[in-house]
């Protein structure tokens, strides 16, 4: 990937200056926070569903379908966050990344592999400088629920077994809660142990139920430094649903119009097959703009879709469907 | 840079089956006209002829009101559930039959696949099953005493949502037990025809439901028939005018259901990104080929900047093109006269001062097209806010307060739908209240159930289609005269 997107590193007092600046406020306060949020528009349930519904309709076909399997095959975060994770099974991921599919050479790798802290080395030891970036998630994943300075520790962890991308959670108590200027500064705070490394913010959107909370917090994310917005750890139903993914990308689009700066959007969890995956696409395209359809700016958090995504590739390559004994597959389900 | 172009993808022409000519539809037969001059149909989106097609004489309506008359006399004594169960089967072969009602659709009227597949054909279907359900309980549809049918209906039905509009016609007319001669648009008669099939595939007995083809003259004929007892009539004011003159001092019903210029009100509390779909649903759904379009959108001046430039975004994602291709978003202008009149409308809309915008489109070089287009600076007085101009073009204006909003949504001679975007529940109550319109949405736009009643006020017709007040346009009731 190319270094002209690599994360400017920030400090806290830039982001909370240009918090400040946004919000046309002296001080950052809960009340100016939320004052802010809560004057976003709404989101109508109604709408967004049917809006995502009709996306969902465009007909992907040929060339254009052979394009999107390809790219959605290199926006997947190949993910493994089991706690019966092995650094053999994490290796394995690791080298099916470099080898999506042994019997095609010219097939795409996946943007990064995302695995637990303890992990990294595991996987950066099989990635090195392969370009597939390695991911951690952090912040005691996937509660969030622990003291301040063990998240942080967590995080710097990750980032010095050599992470490259940090996916913490945020704090949806506190954000239910209304108590945002917390969930900002704990993103500001995990920024900052981030050094270099790209930060996601999972929201779980799943625990946030409206499309008003999904907007709200994708702009607290944004302000406080985020530089992808991610739907969900995958523990929490629903996960990535369309709608939801929608409305972050309208807010990522409008986050431009605002700042000028672009934020990613990573839908994660529950996203399996290729049809899936390319109403995703799709609603990138149609909603977010082309600016987004690469993975500096989108990713898939999965496991199984490459699976998927691989079948239809070669079903495109030969004419023919092959079955899943031709996929080669080293990170089955244990269940 | 990436790019996302998407290959085109063909809906199949191949499952419907166009016949080089077609008769006319009476007594349950094709019958050849006796007199008329046949008439090509053409693809509008192509240019292309689709069929010649029989142009109905006067003889020809008079042989089919005098089978309708016939027909009534069983019809009209079938017990409803009897006629339900027809209706129930018609409905089920328009479902058995749904691609090729929506290809066929598609070709002849100009409009895109996934319209006609997801909302014209579903819909004109659930008409069939809504009303086959009604046949067997008008007694307690809060009608009246007694209700009973007017007798022979004529019907004639625009060329904007051809098969539609016919199932709106002939659904409740045959459920309450009318027998029906209808005359599709001259524009677009091929899904009408195609539903005479479907009435000879369920058996419908001969007569009841007759389809006679032809231009002005042939609806005319037909209105003004001495055998017809209620006239229903969907398209432009000024022929609704004609044909209630027409029928003035006869014994003759009538239900119109004319021209509209419609205001889609978006205030500064509304889901706006929502809001901007509902504005494209409003207007550049069907090519803007509809008359309850939400044509004049009224924006409040603190929003107005955002919701132009969301817009404006929006607009840019539409695809203009081919009507078959299911990706698709704007077909075809249905008739070069339609694009005449769009043409003079957005001229004149140019010369009065209001600034016109257009996405960047190609169009395709034979056919009729226009793209997209977005007049702000509009004020009341301009014409192309006070007429309709049937097409995809969007009137911007702007309010200030709800009472501004209400009076100017008011300030045109029409009175058929409107739109509200708020996320305040009393406001929407209040506008909806204020609103001199037969249909207000609350945060969605042209919405259309057959439950629903559906009609205008003032210049935009009389009498309502579908739910209860539909069908109480089509019986009449108390004491037998």
């Amino acid at each position: 990937m190319s270094t002209d997107t690599d994360v400017p590193v920030t400090t806290p007092a830039d982001v909370t200056d240009r918090a400040r600046e946004i919000l046309g406020v002296s001080r950052l306060t809960n009340r100016a926070l939320t004052s802010w949020l809560h004057g976003l528009p709404g989101v109508d349930q109604v709408g967004a569903e049917a809006r995502a519904a009709s996306l969902g309709t465009r007909s992907i076909k040929t060339t254009s379908k052979a394009w999107a399997i390809d790219t959605a095959i290199s926006m997947i975060d190949l993910t493994t966050l089991e706690g019966a994770d092995t650094p053999g099974r994490v290796r394995g991921l690791a080298t099916r990344a470099l080898t999506p599919d042994p019997s095609d050479l010219t097939t795409p790798r996946p943007a990064a592999v995302c695995v637990y802290g303890d992990m990294v080395g595991h996987a950066k030891d099989v990635l090195g400088d392969s370009g597939v970036k390695v991911a951690a998630v952090a912040t005691a994943f996937p509660s969030g629920r622990a003291s301040m300075p063990v998240k942080l520790a967590d995080t710097a962890d990750a980032v010095s077994a050599g992470a490259d991308e940090i996916d913490m959670v945020i704090d949806r108590g506190a954000f239910l809660s209304g108590d945002y200027l917390t969930v900002f500064d704990q993103i500001v705070a995990v920024k900052e142990a981030c050094g270099g490394a790209r930060l996601k913010v999972i929201m779980e959107t799943g625990e946030l139920v409206t499309y008003d909370n999904v907007r709200r917090a994708s702009y607290l994310s944004m302000l406080a430094g985020g530089d992808f917005i991610k739907t969900s750890t995958g523990k929490v139903q629903p996960a990535a649903t369309l709608p939801v993914t929608l409305v972050m990308l309208q807010a990522v689009r409008d986050w431009r119009t605002l700042t000028g700066q672009m934020v990613g959007v990573k839908p994660a969890g529950g996203i399996r097959t290729s049809k899936d995956a390319i109403k995703f696409l799709v609603t990138v395209h149609e909603v977010a703009g082309e600016d987004w359809l690469t993975n500096e700016w989108f990713r898939f958090g999965a496991s199984s879709l490459l699976n998927d995504l691989l079948l239809q590739r070669q079903k495109m390559t030969t004419g023919a469907y092959s079955g899943s004994d031709y996929i080669a597959d080293d990170s089955p389900s244990l269940y | 840079m990436p790019t996302f172009e998407y290959a085109p993808a063909p809906e199949s022409r191949s499952v419907v089956d166009i016949k080089s000519s077609y008769g006319l539809f009476i007594d349950g037969e094709f019958a050849d006209s006796r007199g008329g001059t046949p008439f090509k149909t053409i693809s509008p989106s192509t240019e292309e002829v689709l069929a010649e097609v029989s142009e109905a004489s006067t003889d020809d309506v008079d042989r089919a009101v005098a089978a309708a008359r016939t027909a009534y006399r069983s019809w009209s004594r079938l017990s409803g559930a009897d006629r339900g169960k027809y209706l129930f089967r018609i409905a089920r072969i328009m479902q058995e039959r749904a691609r090729e009602f929506a290809v066929l659709e598609s070709l002849d009227n100009g409009k895109p696949i996934k319209e006609s597949r997801d909302v014209d054909v579903p819909i004109a279907a659930a008409h069939f099953f809504y009303h086959a359900g009604w046949a067997d309980k008008l007694a307690y549809a809060s009608l009246g005493d007694n209700p009973r049918p007017h007798g022979v209906v004529g019907q004639v039905i625009p060329w904007n949502f051809p098969l539609l509009m016919l199932a709106w016609k002939i659904a409740p007319a045959l459920a309450t037990g009318n027998t029906v001669v209808l005359k599709p648009a001259e524009t677009t008669p091929l899904t009408a025809l195609l539903f005479a099939e479907v009435c000879q595939q369920a058996d419908l007995p001969p007569g009841v439901v007759n389809i006679i083809t032809g231009a002005g003259a042939t609806g005319q004929a037909l209105v003004a028939h001495e055998g017809v007892d209620k006239v229903a009539f969907t398209g432009s004011t000024a022929v609704g005018k004609a044909i209630a003159r027409t029928i003035a001092g006869t014994r003759k019903k009538a239900t119109l259901e004319l021209g509209g210029k419609a205001a889609n009100i978006v205030f500064d509390d509304a889901p706006l990104d929502q809001a901007v779909e509902g504005i494209v649903t409003g207007i550049f759904f069907n090519q803007g080929h509809v008359c309850c379009a939400g044509s004049r959108l009224l924006v409040q001046e603190t929003v107005a900047e955002e919701v132009e430039a969301k817009l404006k975004a929006r607009l840019a994602t539409l695809r203009v093109g081919d009507p078959l291709d299911k990706n698709t978003d704007i077909g075809a202008i249905n008739s070069r006269e339609q694009l005449d009149r769009i043409n003079t409308l957005v001229k004149v809309g140019e010369e009065e001062g209001a600034v016109r915008w257009s996405p960047e489109c190609e169009l395709p070089a034979n056919g009729f097209w226009f793209r997209p287009t977005v007049f702000t600076g509009v004020s009341q007085t301009h014409r192309i806010a006070q007429e309709e101009i049937f097409g995809p073009v969007l009137s911007v204006l702007t309010f200030r307060t709800p009472g501004e909003a209400v009076a100017k949504a008011n300030n045109t001679p029409y009175g058929l739908s409107a739109g509200i975007w708020t996320e305040k529940g009393s406001r929407i109550l209040w506008m909806a209240d204020q609103l001199k319109a037969g249909v207000v949405w609350a945060n969605t736009f042209n919405k259309f159930d057959p439950a629903s009643p559906f009609g205008g006020y003032k210049e935009s017709g009389y009498g309502r289609e579908g739910g209860r007040h539909g069908l109480s346009a089509y019986v009449t009731t108390g004491a037998t005269k």
